[in-house]
C-alpha cells in the first residue's frame, strides 16, 4: 500500500513537471515578442521592454528561463501582473476561497443528490427510472451557461429568492451568493455522476455474489448496503473523483455568469487580457489541483478495493 | 421423515415452460443426486426450493420444507428459512463471494444479522473453517477471495453453508469450476461433513458416477421434467429410462481407450420445445407411436411407455 501511494506521487511529480514544461514552454512558442506578450498586450516603451527583458530573463536559453520561472513559483514568487499591477500570489490569494468554496458546494450538490438519483433510478422500479433518464437528459444536454441563464431567470429575477451577482461576505451571506452558480456548474456532472451510479448498482445487482446474498437470508437493506453500494462504490468514486478535480476548472462559466471573483473568472479574464503570468501560474495551479485530486480518489479506491494495489492499475 | 417436497413443480417464464412438472421428496438427511444436461432444469429445481427464480417466472404446484410450502412463506419467513434451514454452495466461489470484501466478512454476515457478536461468530467462523480442512483460519478470517485459490475458496463457501447448521444444502456443480485434482478433495470435504450432521443434500452434477459416490439417490431430468429415479447403488443395474442408459453409455470409461466415445444422439430438448408426448421420444431409439403422442406418466421409478419393454 505505502509503495502505490509512493508510485501514486511519483506519477503526480512527473504529470506537474511535464505540464509546467508544456505550459511555460507555450508562452515561446506564441506568435510575437515574448516581452511584450508579458507586457500584457499593451504599447510599451522601450524602457519598459527593456526592464521586462531584464526581469523575466528573457535573453538567456530556455533552460535558464525556465528554471528561473520554476524557482519563482516553488518559493512561493510567481511574479507580478503586469495587468493588474499585483502580485500574482495575492491575485490568486483574494480569489482562491471563494472557488473553493464553490467547488466544494457544488461537489456536495453533485455527489449527494447523484448519487442518491443513480441509486433510486436502479432500484426503484421502471417509473421512477424513467422519470429520472429524463431529467439526467436535460440536465446533460444543458450546458452551464444556458442553466445559469435559466436560474438567474428564475430564482434571481423572478423569485428573488437569490442574489444575481458577486460573492458575498461571510459565509452564510457568501453561500447565499454561490448557491446558484453551484446549481449551474452542478447540473450536467450530476447527471453524469447519477448515470455512472445507476449503471454500477444495476451490474451489481445482477451479479451472483448478490443472489448469493439473498440466498442467504440477509435482509434487503444489508444485501443493498454491505454487497451492491459497497461494491459499486469504486468506479463511481473513480467518476466522481474526476468530475470534483475538473471542477476548478469547470468553475470559469458560472463564475463568469454570475459575476463571482474566483480563480476561474481571473484565468478567463487574464486569458483575454493576454497577462501572461498570471495564466501560466493558474494554469499550472489548475493541473497540480486536478492531478493531486485524482491522485487522493486513486489512493481511497485502493482503500475500497485492495485488488487495485495488487494489479497496480490506473 | 420426508423433509423436502417437490409436488407437481412447474414453472415458466412468459409463456416458455422451464420445468413441467417435478415431483421428487428429498428425506431429512438424505443425499438425491440431480443429473441431466445442460438446461434440463436442475439449477432451476433447486433455486425454487428458496425461491430464488428469475424475476417473472410463473409457478405452479408446491415446494414444501417441512410439510408448508414455501410460496406461502413472508418476507420474514422466507429470510428465516433462507438463513437458519437451507444453505446453497454454487458452482463459482469467485462469483458468489463479495470480492472486495474479507473471507471473515462472508462467513460471519448471516451469523451476525442472527444477533451473535462478533467475537463469537468469529470464533464460530474459524472452528467451521478448520473442520473444512483450512489450515490458519485467522489468517484466512482477514484475507480477500483473489488472495485464497478456488478450491480454498469453495471450501470458505462450504464453511459458511455449514456455520448457520442448515437442514438442507443444495449444491449446484459446487466441483466444475475447479481444476480436477481439487474436484475431488471439496466434494470428499462436503460429503464428510454433511453426513456428520446428517444434513440433507441436493447434488447438482453432470458427473453420473460423482452422483452415485455421494448421493443415496440420484434422480435424472430431461427438458425439465424428472424423468427416472433410482438408488445410487442401483444405478448401472437398474437404470430402465432410455435416457439415463444413453447417459451411462456416453460417459467416458465405457468405451476403451482410443475408441470414439458414445453421445447421447440428437440435441438435447429443452422444456420449450418439449413434444406433446414423452419428451425424450424424438432421440429414443426405442421410440413408438404412443411415446410421440401421449406423456408417459411416472410409473415406479420412471416415466416412460416402454419400461416393460426395453431390457
Ligand atoms: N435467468 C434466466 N432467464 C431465462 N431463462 C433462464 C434463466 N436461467 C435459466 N433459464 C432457462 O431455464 C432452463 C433451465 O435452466 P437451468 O439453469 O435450470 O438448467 P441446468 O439443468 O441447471 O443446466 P446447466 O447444467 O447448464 O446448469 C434453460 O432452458 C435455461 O435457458
Ligand atoms: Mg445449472
Amino acid at each position: 500500500m505505502i509503495g502505490f501511494v509512493l508510485r501514486k506521487l511519483a506519477g503526480v511529480v512527473a504529470t506537474v513537471a511535464v505540464a509546467s514544461l508544456v505550459i511555460f514552454g507555450a508562452l515561446y512558442l506564441a506568435p510575437g515578442d515574448p516581452a511584450s506578450l508579458l507586457a500584457g498586450g499593451q504599447q510599451p516603451s522601450p524602457e519598459a521592454l527593456a526592464e521586462i527583458r531584464e526581469r523575466y530573463h528573457l535573453d538567456d536559453p530556455f533552460p535558464v528561463r525556465y528554471r528561473h520561472w520554476l524557482t519563482g513559483l516553488l518559493s512561493g514568487d510567481p511574479g507580478a501582473s503586469m495587468v493588474w499591477k499585483e502580485p500574482v500570489t495575492a491575485l490568486i490569494g483574494a480569489r482562491i476561497g471563494t472557488t473553493m468554496l464553490l467547488v466544494a458546494y457544488a461537489s456536495l450538490v453533485i455527489l449527494t443528490v447523484g448519487v442518491t438519483a443513480g441509486v433510486v433510478a436502479a432500484v426503484g422500479g421502471r417509473k421512477v427510472d424513467q422519470a429520472l433518464t429524463v431529467i439526467t437528459t436535460v440536465l446533460m444536454a444543458a450546458p452551464a451557461f444556458v442553466a445559469a441563464i435559466l436560474l438567474i431567470w428564475v430564482f434571481a429575477t423572478t423569485l428573488s429568492w437569490f442574489p444575481v451577482y458577486g460573492s458575498g461576505s461571510g459565509f452564510v451571506d457568501r453561500i447565499h451568493h454561490l448557491t446558484l452558480p453551484a446549481l449551474a456548474l452542478s447540473g450536467g456532472y450530476l447527471a453524469y455522476v447519477s448515470r455512472i451510479t445507476r449503471t454500477e448498482v444495476r451490474a451489481e445487482l445482477a451479479s451472483d455474489h448478490v443472489a448469493a446474498a439473498r440466498a442467504r437470508g440477509l435482509p434487503r437493506w444489508t444485501v443493498l448496503r454491505r454487497h451492491v453500494l459497497r461494491n459499486a462504490a469504486p468506479p463511481v468514486v473513480a467518476v466522481s473523483g474526476v468530475t470534483v478535480a475538473g471542477l476548478f476548472a469547470a468553475t470559469a462559466v458560472a463564475e463568469q455568469a454570475f459575476g463571482v471573483s474566483g480563480l476561474g473568472s481571473l484565468l478567463v479574464q487574464s486569458a483575454a487580457r493576454q497577462d501572461l503570468v498570471v495564466v501560466q501560474a493558474l494554469s499550472l495551479l489548475l493541473v497540480t489541483v486536478f492531478v493531486v485530486v485524482n491522485m487522493l480518489v486513486d489512493v481511497l479506491n485502493a482503500v475500497l478495493d485492495p485488488r487495485l494495489v495488487r494489479e497496480g492499475v490506473a | 421423515m420426508t423433509l423436502l417436497e417437490f409436488e407437481n413443480l412447474r414453472v415458466s417464464l412468459g409463456d416458455r415452460p422451464i420445468l413441467r412438472n417435478v415431483t421428487l421428496s428429498v428425506a431429512a438427511g438424505e443425499a438425491v443426486g440431480l443429473v441431466g444436461e445442460s438446461g434440463s432444469g436442475k439449477s432451476m429445481t433447486v433455486r425454487s426450493v428458496v425461491r430464488l427464480l428469475p424475476e417473472g417466472a410463473a409457478v405452479t404446484g408446491a415446494v414444501r420444507f417441512e410439510g408448508a410450502d414455501i410460496a406461502s412463506l413472508g418476507a420474514a419467513g422466507l429470510r428465516r428459512m433462507r438463513s437458519r434451514d437451507v444453505a446453497m454452495v454454487f458452482q463459482d466461489p469467485r462469483a458468489v463471494v463479495n470480492p472486495v470484501r474479507t473471507v471473515g466478512d462472508f462467513l460471519t454476515e448471516v451469523l451476525r444479522d442472527q444477533g451473535v457478536n462478533r467475537a463469537d461468530a468469529l470464533r464460530k467462523a474459524a472452528g467451521s473453517l478448520s473442520e473444512v480442512g483450512v489450515d490458519d483460519a485467522s489468517r484466512r478470517l482477514a484475507q480477500r477471495p483473489y488472495e485464497l485459490s478456488g478450491g480454498l475458496l469453495q471450501r470458505v463457501v462450504i464453511a459458511a453453508a455449514l456455520l448457520t447448521e442448515p437442514k438442507l444444502i443444495l449444491a449446484d456443480e459446487p466441483t466444475t469450476a475447479l481444476d480436477v485434482t481439487t474436484q475431488e478433495e471439496v466434494v470428499a470435504i462436503l460429503d464428510e461433513q454433511r453426513r456428520r450432521r446428517s444434513v440433507a443434500l441436493m447434488f447438482i452434477t453432470h458427473d453420473l458416477e460423482l452422483a452415485a459416490a455421494v448421493c443415496d439417490r440420484i434422480a435424472v431430468m430431461y427438458a425439465g421434467e424428472i424423468v427416472e429415479i433410482l438408488p445410487a447403488d442401483r444405478l448401472h443395474t437398474e437404470a430402465r429410462h432410455p435416457y439415463t442408459r444413453a447417459l451411462l453409455g456416453s460417459r467416458p470409461g465405457t468405451v476403451p481407450p482410443g475408441q470414439r466415445l458414445r453421445t447421447v444422439p440428437g440435441v438435447p430438448q429443452s422444456a420449450l420445445t418439449a413434444p406433446p408426448g414423452c419428451v425424450f421420444a424424438d432421440r429414443c431409439p426405442h421410440a413408438e407411436d404412443r411415446c410421440r403422442d401421449t406423456r408417459p406418466a411416472f410409473r415406479g421409478s420412471a416415466a416412460c411407455h416402454l419400461l416393460e419393454e426395453v431390457r
